[in-house]
């Protein structure tokens, strides 16, 4: 059969060089498009190198078109030369990007704990609170994907300055794990549907409590999956913007705050808003090359049955 | 963990539901829950109380109503234990996320709908006043809000276009290609980034005026004055590119997985019943890929619904309001008005649309995917 199929796969390839078009189409495609991606991060990453008039002259190639100057890494304080000296922007870029990453870290992990339990209790057992049944629990907690941010934003900014949680850490944690919950728990509910109940139902008869089965069989087979939510958690909350915009100030301030109001300013300081926006950047890009397995796990848990 | 110390049943997985709960356990248990309760309700009645200056005992904010809540879940938990051991384990589960969600959702969002029936001007000191529904009708006038409305319509409708392309790139990946780890990576890659970043390369400087690279090219192909962000349609197509820019992935992934996912032999006995590469694709390919494009486009334009970042950044929903979303055009209202009462008002009619269409959306394409397949 195998070799009857081949035969037909061979000949519908009509001639080499109708194959080697078809070939030719598919590489040049990838080609454009992975320029497509990866020029804007090129020309960020090589302006925070420019001089003034290298971006106006619109020099694209470092060392060819123009000589590379770490101008706008010096304006962070990030520089060789200026990273031993004291720099109130450096101060500043650091204690924003320290709230970026307490926040994001902090709220992605709050929701994989409540969310995987959420999930697990939603796949394993049947509940039944007032008229409430498992699949309208479940619906409950995947319809908040669809609120908008702007639904909640206004009466947060209200209830978050009489409870004292404006411009904080906290409550900005708070916010981004129920925006990020309804996706750890779609995620989680596909991992635990595709782990046997069996290996449960052993670990019952050995003597394990419900708890126990939990934390000691199901946790670490489910494990992978808790890593790709929350990386995808992970991503969405270092790249918020709204909330973070409305409700913070001074002490909160997150990474992407701060490049925005950057762009407000007259006359953009180009090289300092690229190294900026590299920084802001560099770090999921990082995460996203080397964890790129987990965030498509991620992204496909439950598209695919 | 108070239930490691409890008397758990040795059989719980399909033995008879006997009680092993004493009925002291089970008092014990309500009294817990009942104080808690008790106690949730005193420290909320006493902060109303200070709070609207009849008493003088109190706390400066509300945030000791929280820490109650808090402590209230804590004793509703344990309480479940204790008066229905396994079964309330079980509601252990569920509990966290569900009282978190209740109070982050629930109580904001009615909260949200009294704001919105107030005249409320965070820059006038006149507070907050209640003007019934004055806000509503302000609104059915309010000629920038229906344009934020239509420009919602557009966008969304953009999806269509991100959809196809997306396709196209989830049918290269999944060719015959090398390297392709590395192409997924790069593809995958502007899905990472901060839309504000993205605004800012790509928005604000790639597509600068005078000598962004795109502007340059865009001279060369003979468009003689390249401003992307000055012609209203131009304009909101510039805003859907960079958003298509930084989601195609998103549906692209989910895409892939679905072509992986499909059966080699289906593809095969299309060729071998003479099926050309055009037929395959839309005789078999596309049908079988319906449901997962299906789940990525709705998911998409839930996303979509909620596009403000950009906006934001990019264009501040100019020219003249030409490329306001609803979320950019309240922000604004905000921020640059202070108009909480009518921009929550803005917000809630967005809800309500919002939760018709899906439920539309979502009812429609369950009968779409079930016809025709």
């Amino acid at each position: 059969m195998s070799v009857l199929t081949t035969e037909y796969v061979a000949s519908e390839i009509r001639s080499p060089a109708s194959f080697l078009a078809s070939r030719f189409f598919i590489y040049a495609a990838l080609a454009f498009w992975a320029f497509v991606c990866l020029f804007p991060i090129y020309w960020t990453i090589t302006t925070s190198f420019k001089t003034a008039v290298d971006v106006t002259q619109g020099h694209l190639i470092p060392f060819v078109d123009f000589q590379p100057d770490w101008k706008g890494w010096r304006s962070l304080g990030l520089s060789p030369d200026s990273i031993f000296q004291t720099s109130t922007v450096r101060e500043e870029f650091l204690k924003r990007f320290m709230n970026s990453v307490i926040t994001s870290v902090g709220a992605s992990s709050l929701a994989i704990v409540i969310g995987s339990l959420a999930a697990y209790g939603l796949t394993r057992y049947r509940y039944h609170f007032a008229w409430f049944k498992n699949e309208d629990i479940s619906f409950f907690f995947l319809s908040q994907l669809i609120l908008p941010p702007v639904v909640l934003a206004l009466p947060f900014l209200v209830l978050y300055r009489e409870v004292g949680l404006l411009d904080t850490r906290v409550g900005l944690i708070l916010l981004y794990t129920l925006m990020v919950l309804p996706i750890v728990i779609w995620i989680m509910r596909d991992q635990f549907n595709s782990i046997p109940v069996e290996l449960e139902e052993a670990a019952l008869v050995d003597g394990l409590s419900i708890w126990g089965a939990f934390f000691r069989i199901v946790m670490p087979i489910a494990l992978p999956g808790m890593v790709a939510a929350f990386i995808l958690a992970m991503v969405l909350c270092w790249n918020e913007y709204f909330f973070a915009a409305l409700l913070t100030s001074t002490d909160a301030k997150t990474i992407p705050v701060m490049v925005a109001s950057q762009t407000g300013s007259q006359g953009i300081n180009w090289w300092s808003m690229a190294a900026l926006a590299t920084a802001a950047i560099a770090p999921l890009a990082v995460i996203g090359i080397a964890l790129e397995r987990y965030l498509i796990m991620g992204m496909t848990a439950g598209a695919v049955k | 963990m108070a239930n490691q110390t409890l008397p758990t049943n040795a059989w719980p997985a399909d033995a008879a539901p006997y009680d092993l709960i004493s009925p002291s356990r089970k008092r014990l248990g309500w009294a817990l829950m009942a104080a808690a309760t008790l106690g949730l309700l005193a420290v909320i009645a006493l902060e109303i109380l200070y709070k609207t200056e009849a008493d003088t005992v109190g706390f400066e904010t509300w945030r000791p109503v929280v820490y109650a809540y808090v402590l209230w879940g804590v004793a509703i938990g344990i309480g479940q234990v204790l008066t229905r051991g396994e079964d309330g384990q079980r509601a252990l589960f569920l509990l966290p996320a569900l009282l978190f969600t209740i109070a982050m959702v629930i109580f904001p969002t009615l909260f949200g709908f009294y704001i919105a029936l107030t005249d409320w001007n965070l820059s006038s000191f006149s507070g907050r006043k209640f003007n019934g529904l004055a806000n509503f009708w302000q609104m059915l006038g309010d000629p920038y809000y229906r344009n934020a409305l239509f420009n919602m319509v557009l966008y969304v409708l953009a999806v269509a276009v991100e959809y196809v392309i997306a396709f196209g790139l989830a049918l290269l990946l999944n060719a015959q290609i090398r390297a392709r780890k590395f192409f997924r990576v790069v593809f995958l890659l502007p899905l990472m980034l901060s839309p504000v970043a993205v605004s800012w390369m790509i928005g604000k400087s790639l597509m600068e005026y005078r000598f962004g690279p795109a502007a340059t090219l865009a001279r060369h192909l003979g468009w003689e004055n390249p401003a992307f962000f000055s012609d209203p349609i131009i304009a909101r197509i510039a805003i859907m590119v960079l958003d298509a820019w930084t989601f195609i992935p998103f549906m692209m992934i989910m895409l892939l997985a679905g072509l992986q996912a499909m059966s080699r032999e289906v593809l095969e006995a299309a060729r071998v019943d003479g099926a050309n590469v055009w037929q395959t694709f839309w005789q078999v390919t596309f049908p079988l890929m319906l449901p997962v494009s299906v789940t990525a486009v709705i998911l998409r334009i839930i996303f979509k619904l909620k596009l403000a970042d950009i906006i934001i950044t990019v264009t501040s929903g100019g020219p003249g309001g030409a490329t306001d979303s609803v979320s950019s055009f309240i922000y604004r209202e905000y921020r640059d008005r202070s108009n909480v009462g009518y921009g929550t008002m803005l917000a809630m009619a967005y809800l309500v649309i919002i939760i018709v269409f899906v439920t539309w959306l979502l009812k429609f394409a369950n009968r779409f995917v079930r016809n025709v397949n």
